[in-house]
């Protein structure tokens, strides 16, 4: 008998691999064939620098560098868990959004409403005992984010208007409310360009190494808490629901219109929140020019993960990775971080050729990369997908 | 002033309409070229839009072409400085031989990226925003990692194409000379957006290439069953597409300056998509559209920098001028949010085609 159930385990271990292998294969197949194009980009760059010797080398001093800069040592790996929590964050509000069918571009502007609301809180609370002044100053930069995500959501549920445009159009709004707010009423107005005070007892407390903080915390909770909203609860099942076929949502009975506006508003709190983390845990102020790669980052990660709550918080960890070493790359062998978008686009490119991918490696039992997100092209007119 | 004017003009409240409205007939025709300038590339986005919507596939990478094709544009340029030289400039457009053949790599650039958009959306069948949305970010990515690269050296790039300057007889008629020179006193890429504008429309609408686009782009099954070939039509228009996009792109950095900044194209092809959205997906209505939204900036920068006079001056100076900025994006979303629902996509917007299955 206990041979049988020993050859039973073995098996099931032979089948959890071999589903493990599905899901990654094609993930991890895109990660190396991208890496493999940045270095052809890395070596055949360098001819456009004139009187450059050619380094044949390069592309692994580049990426040794980056690996160096995010794995290095414990205070670079702190780093790369730094960089990661916006990420997971991020990932998390876009991949919320995927879920219900719909394309948040707009995590780019919910981050900085976040970072600024945040900011604008925090500096007023700034002595305050930690305890209340840090709630306070999070739980703005949530506020601000739900809020510019809940703009959207409510244009598309009442006009339509396909949210792809209302959300990029956001972003560059929420650019311009930065650099007026930054530069207006919170400027110090100590120096010729202008800087907003510092957080100080709003701040994100380090708990690891040089510079970890808190705001780690924040991003691994909100992972199971998101999860536990998509696949414990009615709600979460609606937003599924509304996402992969809005008609029969409609049939069942459920408000697709409502759903669009609260999967939007929870996107941005989400984003909202990386904002918030990434100010007061890092900077801890704020320039008129606060820029992030966090938005676009999160798209990549959010397809990566395939929208999956765990998914994304292994998609984050290698983009933030990436985001963490680039620096070094850039000290050690002269690369530009640009890299780093380079790779996430050429990444996503294999994920989405992965059915030709899998044709020509000749992967039969492999899952394509990203069937779980192929319904989120509808027409502009949206319309008459939800409004009917 | 003319008393009846001034008379308008102290209404309460009603007054201030007055002012606005006296303000932007004062303004009009030194801003009319800016205008068309400021609609340009939006426009050449939109309609690269609806050439690739009208017969089924969404395109949101058009950011992302037109930021490839003016990097590649300008950077052409400054590789072939030092091979042929920067020639003089002709007497048209101030054209030289450098400027022409970065245009036509800057073409080109669009050519081959509306290629990929068109095999992943088209044969691959990948979902059509994910596509666009990876030309976005490797365009960012590419052109940024480039520029640095490039600007170490501080190279000198072809320069730019010039205006073509009208004859002061006809920019000097009273009253009716303005709109002359705003269609006349151009760079060659403005000037050549009125004419596809003008060509785009009629053959779209009177021509069989244009019925088949629509054709294929309302009811795919339909056009097979006549012969038509989808897949076919779907990679013209997408890689004609690509060449619309690219001029709004070389525009950017070949005539309106004559370097290339990183993210220059600044949500242009996105307002692009827009304005393809409210002028219902037709050449006409683009233009227009990119017209109003190009206004809305140009109204914008001037109340900024030449303030009106009198009460409206003081209230309009109270705004930050980072509203001003805000502007053409929140016109945008007020305008798409006000149209969408009236404005209707072709019906096989967005989905790829399947053959029939050969029986």
């Amino acid at each position: 008998m206990s041979g049988v159930r020993s050859a039973q385990r073995r098996r099931s271990w032979r089948q959890l691999l071999r589903q493990t292998w599905a899901i990654v294969a094609l993930p991890l197949i895109s990660i190396l064939l991208a890496l493999v194009v940045g270095a052809f980009i890395i070596l055949a760059s360098q001819f456009i620098l004139p009187g450059h010797v050619f380094d044949p080398g390069l592309a692994f001093t580049a990426y040794s560098a980056l690996f160096q800069g995010a794995f290095g040592s414990f205070n670079a790996i702190v780093d790369t868990l730094v960089s990661t929590a916006p990420l997971v964050l991020g990932g998390l509000a876009v991949g919320l959004a995927f879920k219900a069918g719909l394309f948040n571009i707009g995590a780019q502007g919910q981050f900085l409403l976040g970072a600024l609301a945040s900011v604008a809180v925090g500096v007023a609370v700034s002595s305050w005992p930690p305890f209340v002044a840090l709630p306070l100053a999070l739980g703005a930069g949530m506020l601000a984010g739900a809020f510019w995500g809940f703009i959207p959501g409510a244009l598309k549920a009442v006009s339509g208007a396909h949210e792809v445009v209302t959300t990029i159009m956001l972003n560059y709004v929420a650019v311009a409310v930065v650099a007026w707010m930054v530069s207006g009423p919170l400027d110090l107005g100590t120096s010729p360009s202008p800087i907003t005070g510092v957080v100080g007892n709003a701040g994100l407390p380090i708990i690891i190494g040089r510079n970890g903080h808190a705001g780690i915390l924040v991003a691994a909770a909100a992972v199971p808490l998101v999860a536990y909203l998509l696949y414990r609860t009615t709600r979460g099942f609606e937003i599924r629901t509304v996402g992969a076929n809005p008609d029969a949502a409609r049939y069942a009975g459920m408000r697709p219109r409502f759903l669009i506006v609260l999967t939007m508003s929870l996107a941005g709190l989400l984003a909202g929140t990386a904002g918030s983390v990434v100010v007061l845990g890092v900077t801890r102020q704020m320039t008129a020019s606060f820029g992030t790669t966090v938005g676009f980052d999160s798209i990549a990660v959010a397809l990566l993960g395939r929208s999956n709550p765990f998914g994304i918080v292994f998609a984050a960890l290698l983009f933030g990775s990436m985001r963490a070493g680039a620096a070094l790359m850039q000290i050690e062998a002269g690369i530009p971080p640009e890299l780093v978008d380079v790779l996430e686009a050429t990444i996503l490119l294999f994920l989405v050729a992965s059915p030709y991918l899998r044709r020509v490696l000749r992967l039969g039992g492999v899952r394509t990369g990203l069937e779980g997100s192929e319904t989120i092209t509808r027409s502009y007119g949206g319309g008459e997908a939800v409004a009917r | 002033m003319d008393p009846v004017i001034q008379a308008l003009y102290s209404l309460p409240l009603l007054g201030l309409v007055f002012q606005f409205l006296g303000y932007l007939i004062y303004i009009t025709p030194t801003i009319a070229p800016i205008v068309l300038q400021v609609a340009t590339p939006i426009a050449f986005a939109a309609l690269c839009g609806v050439m690739c919507e009208r017969s089924g596939v969404v395109n949101i990478g058009i950011e992302g072409i037109m930021l490839a094709s003016a990097f590649v544009g300008w950077y052409a340029g400054v590789l072939l400085v030092p091979l042929i030289g920067t020639g003089s400039p002709g007497s048209l457009f101030g054209a030289t031989p450098a400027l022409v053949i970065a245009l036509g790599a800057a073409i080109l650039t669009g050519v081959l990226i509306s290629a990929l958009h068109a095999w992943l959306s088209i044969s691959v069948k990948a979902d059509q925003i994910i596509s666009g949305t990876i030309i976005n970010i490797a365009a960012f990515g590419l052109t940024g990692y480039l520029n640095t690269l490039i600007s170490q050296g501080s190279p000198n790039g072809a320069g730019s194409f010039s205006e073509f300057t009208p004859p002061d007889w006809l920019v000097q008629i009273p009253l009716v000379g303005w709109i002359f020179e705003m269609f006349l006193n151009q760079g060659p890429i403005t000037m050549s957006l009125i004419v596809i504008v003008v060509a785009f429309q009629l053959l779209l609408f009177r021509s069989r290439w244009g019925l088949r686009t629509r054709a294929v782009g309302e009811h795919p099954r339909a056009a097979e069953t006549v012969g038509i070939d989808v897949l076919r039509v779907r990679y013209r228009n997408v890689i004609l597409g690509g060449v619309l996009a690219s001029l709004g792109g070389a525009y950017l950095s070949m005539e309106a300056t004559n370097s290339f900044q990183q993210g220059m194209t600044a949500g242009r092809g996105f307002i692009g998509l827009a304005a393809m959205i409210v002028g219902r997906w037709s050449p006409l209505g683009a233009l227009g559209a990119a017209l109003l939204f190009s206004s809305a900036t140009a109204v914008g920068q001037s109340i900024n920098f030449f303030p009106p006079p009198g009460e409206l001056g003081n209230l309009l100076g109270q705004l930050p001028g980072q509203f001003y900025d805000a502007l053409p994006y929140l016109v945008t979303i007020v305008v798409l949010a006000g149209v969408v629902g009236r404005s209707i996509p072709p019906a096989a917007d967005g989905q790829p085609y399947e053959r029939e299955a050969a029986t």
